[in-house]
């Protein structure tokens, strides 16, 4: 996500860098390269000029001219603009009713239901409290038994009524909720373009009848300029209380998404990032600038890393690296856990500096973990404890019987001969850690 | 004759019913960047500088795509140069001729389905999610039947929930037969599929597939494996491959339409829910820099409503009224 757009303002701010002094000149050619990487980002025209503006203006202002090092003032100037343009600070869902009413209006397409059932796990893991998902599409086929089997899958329960009227079947559902406990109420809706007025209509119908705490805008994040009639053709008709953006796992620069909260003040509160159903995250405007300047975003990485990580099996390992008793087991066990991450090369972009180290478009192969996993599963767990005793025979045995060729097993075990070395450096205090 | 007049002639003698759909269907897209258009030329009745920066944002945000729109812009001004333009309305129609010569490009463009002379003619959808993929193949599906075609139509989603059950009801509405099976890997039940096909001598097949996003080396490597199956069992199939694109997409159009043509060979795009505000001015960068043409438009939620495309229509439509504000 926000990769291309993340390369080409670094590119500019690097080419600042070089340059001893601030002046119009040099500002001038820099912010036009910037212009034209957010406007290819899909940033809406209004806002990139305003941008543009507010960048120069700060970066010809007395600060600049007097600092030392103009380049990095000028980082933090796109930096702050940036963040001020996502937001500021994070909005938190409004969870306040009994039960909490949230509604999800949007376009054909852009994720509704699919979001659904992302964000009643979210909710569930966050607050452990009792999501029920409300199925109101019932224009699009398929559309309920799409929710209903989200539903079975995340073992959360479903209210449906079939075809009927949306206004009825929602005050129903809440009725429901009250009645069994639950705690949220999350409405699917069916989508409609925004200047589809008899369907507008009947949102406004359900709107007026439920008070929902949140109404929620699902935006495709691949939406170019045309956004901006999107979202204000549905807050000029409903009282949207924050947006969510989908499918940033895409190559999309997201443009939108940086429009969205400048241009009509309603606040992203959450970002699809994959097609997992866990891949919901909240949206955090400095983390997100932080990101796309490709600083890294070290919090998000911890957090992702506690929400997955079972802490006691972290903490033998630890202490195993430490005693220098590391064995192969430990090393599986260990790598299970990274494992639950998610694709590598996302978490490794999260390092800050390191998305300019990884060379561009790496793709760590799923299926070369695989093979290390084979491979050490087809040791006994002697020679996991004891890699030394692995002579050739032995080799041999593991390479048949996890389909792996001899080489590749002498590979592994000589990157864990190295990976234990390190640890022992770590320990003596010789290296730091790299980051 | 000017552009104009070949642009009024093809609204006067093509037939009528689908002329208004494309006037209905772009209504609100042309409202909104016609009038701009021509308060520009209000606003500016000599060409400057400032002409020109306000028409780069106009096309700008019609999704135009900033490299096609910054080209444009100067092989305009080139023009302004060497005519010695001075008046803003005498740009109107080299603005409009312009633009069609972007799509044209001097190439003859068939948008007409290539359909196969021996046995079944396969047409393969792909795109990202949430295109609308499954809901023109049902409306695509019900154009053919109409025509009096067999058609089948594979369920090769079988990873998004309801995917199947989707098409399975575009099946009983449109009477065409439907295969597919949820969970399954897409590349088998293609498999079934097209034997069916083949044995039973269907005269189209219409694939559905999973979207994926551009970037998903697996899923498109997955893609590339589905080509594969159907080149086996129906040789030079498939047939015809359509990227479907929403008209609201950005500049990720270009990206979309670079990394699936490099898997798959694209033969024409889709381009869908054009009948809202946005104004898919993508598909001419598209045209621009990747060269695959616009098949067919959704002008609207009806079956009806999905049409083969005109790119004489399309501009046209969005033009026609700044066109003819000429005479007031």
């Amino acid at each position: 996500m926000f990769e291309n757009l993340g390369d080409r303002l670094q590119n500019a701010i690097n080419k600042m860098k070089g340059y001893g002094k601030i002046t119009e000149e040099n500002i001038s050619e820099i912010t036009r390269e910037i212009r034209l990487a957010l406007l290819e980002a899909d940033v809406n025209y209004q806002v990139v000029k305003e941008f543009i503006n507010n960048v120069k203006e700060k970066a010809l202002g007395e600060e600049v001219a007097k600092s030392l090092k103009p380049g990095e003032v000028f980082v933090k100037i796109v930096k702050d603009e940036l963040v001020a343009l996502l937001g500021g600070d994070k909005e938190d869902l409004n969870l306040k009713g009994n039960p909490a009413i949230l509604m999800l209006v949007g376009l054909q397409g852009s994720g509704k239901t699919t979001t659904i059932g992302k964000l009643g796990l979210l909710l569930r893991k966050k607050y452990h409290k009792k999501p029920l998902l409300v199925a109101c599409d019932v224009y699009r086929p398929a559309a309920i038994d799409q929710l209903k089997q989200l539903g079975r899958e995340l073992s959360i329960e479903v209210y449906t009524e079939g075809k009927g009227d949306p206004v009825e079947i929602s005050k129903n559902a809440i009725e429901y909720a009250r009645q069994n406990g639950f705690d949220y109420v999350l409405i699917d809706t069916a989508g409609r373009l925004h200047i589809d007025e008899p369907l507008m209509q009947e949102l406004k119908n359900i709107e007026n009848n439920i008070h929902p705490e949140e109404i929620l805008l699902v935006i495709d994040s691949m939406t170019g300029q045309d956004a901006i009639h999107v979202i204000e053709g549905f807050h000029s008709e409903l009282k949207l209380t924050g947006a969510i953006l989908t499918k940033l796992d895409g190559d999309t620069r997201g443009g939108a998404a940086l429009s969205v909260r400048h241009l009509t003040h309603v606040p992203i509160k959450f970002i699809g990032v994959s097609e997992k159903m866990d891949g919901l995250e909240e949206f955090y405007p400095d983390r997100m600038a932080t990101r796309i300047l490709g600083m890294g975003d070290l919090m998000s990485m911890i957090e992702k890393a506690e929400s997955v990580i079972d802490q006691d099996e972290a903490m033998k390992a630890a202490k195993k690296m430490e005693s220098g008793k590391f064995d192969l087991e430990d090393f599986l066990s260990t790598f299970k856990q990274i494992k639950k991450l998610g694709p590598l090369e996302n978490i490794i972009k999260m390092i800050p500096g390191m998305s300019k180290a990884l060379p561009k478009d790496v793709h760590i192969d799923p299926k070369e973990i695989a093979h290390i996993e084979a491979i050490i599963l087809s040791m006994t767990p002697k020679e996991r404890r004891n890699p030394e005793i692995l002579k050739a025979s032995r080799k041999q045995r593991i390479a048949k019987g996890s389909g792996r060729s001899v080489e590749e097993v002498n590979r592994l075990l000589k990157q864990f001969d190295q990976m234990k070395i390190m640890m022992k450096q770590m320990k003596s205090g010789k290296m730091k850690m790299p980051f | 004759m000017g552009l104009f007049d070949k642009f009024k002639n093809v609204f006067k003698t093509s037939n009528k019913p689908q002329v208004e759909l494309y006037d209905r269907g772009l209504e609100k897209t042309r409202n909104d960047f016609v009038s701009k258009l021509s308060l520009l030329n209000k606003k500016y009745k000599k060409v400057s500088n400032e002409y020109f920066e306000e028409l780069e944002e106009i096309l700008i945000m019609a999704d135009i795509g900033v490299e096609t729109v910054m080209t444009f812009i100067d092989r305009l001004k080139k023009r302004v140069k060497h005519e010695n333009i001075v008046d803003s309305e005498d740009l109107r129609e080299i603005i409009v001729d312009e633009m069609f010569i972007i799509y044209v490009n001097n190439e003859v463009i068939v948008n007409k389905i290539n359909y196969s002379e021996t046995g079944p003619t396969v047409v393969l959808f792909v795109g990202v999610n949430g295109v609308g993929k499954t809901t023109t193949i049902g409306k695509i599906a019900h154009k053919l039947v109409n025509e009096g075609k067999k058609v089948l139509m594979i369920a090769g989603d079988t990873f998004r929930a309801g995917a199947v059950e989707q098409i399975e009801e575009w099946g009983n509405r449109t009477g065409a037969r439907v295969i597919g099976a949820e969970n399954k890997d897409p590349a088998s039940v293609m498999y079934d599929g097209l034997e069916i096909a083949k044995n039973e001598s269907y005269d189209v097949v219409l694939i559905d597939t999973a979207g994926r996003l551009q970037n998903k080396v697996n899923l498109m490597n997955e893609l590339d494996k589905i080509n594969k199956v159907i080149g086996k069992l129906i040789p030079g199939a498939p047939h015809e491959t359509l990227l479907v694109i929403d008209a609201t997409t950005g500049q990720n159009g270009i990206s979309q339409a670079k990394s699936f043509k490099e898997i798959t060979n694209i033969t024409g795009i889709v381009l869908t829910k054009l009948d809202g505000t946005a104004k898919g001015g993508i598909v001419l960068a598209i045209k621009e820099s990747v060269g695959i043409p616009v098949k067919f438009v959704g002008l609207g939620e009806r079956e009806s409503d999905l049409q083969v495309f005109d790119i004489e229509k399309y501009i046209y439509g969005l033009f026609k009224d700044f066109v003819e504000d000429e005479t007031c």
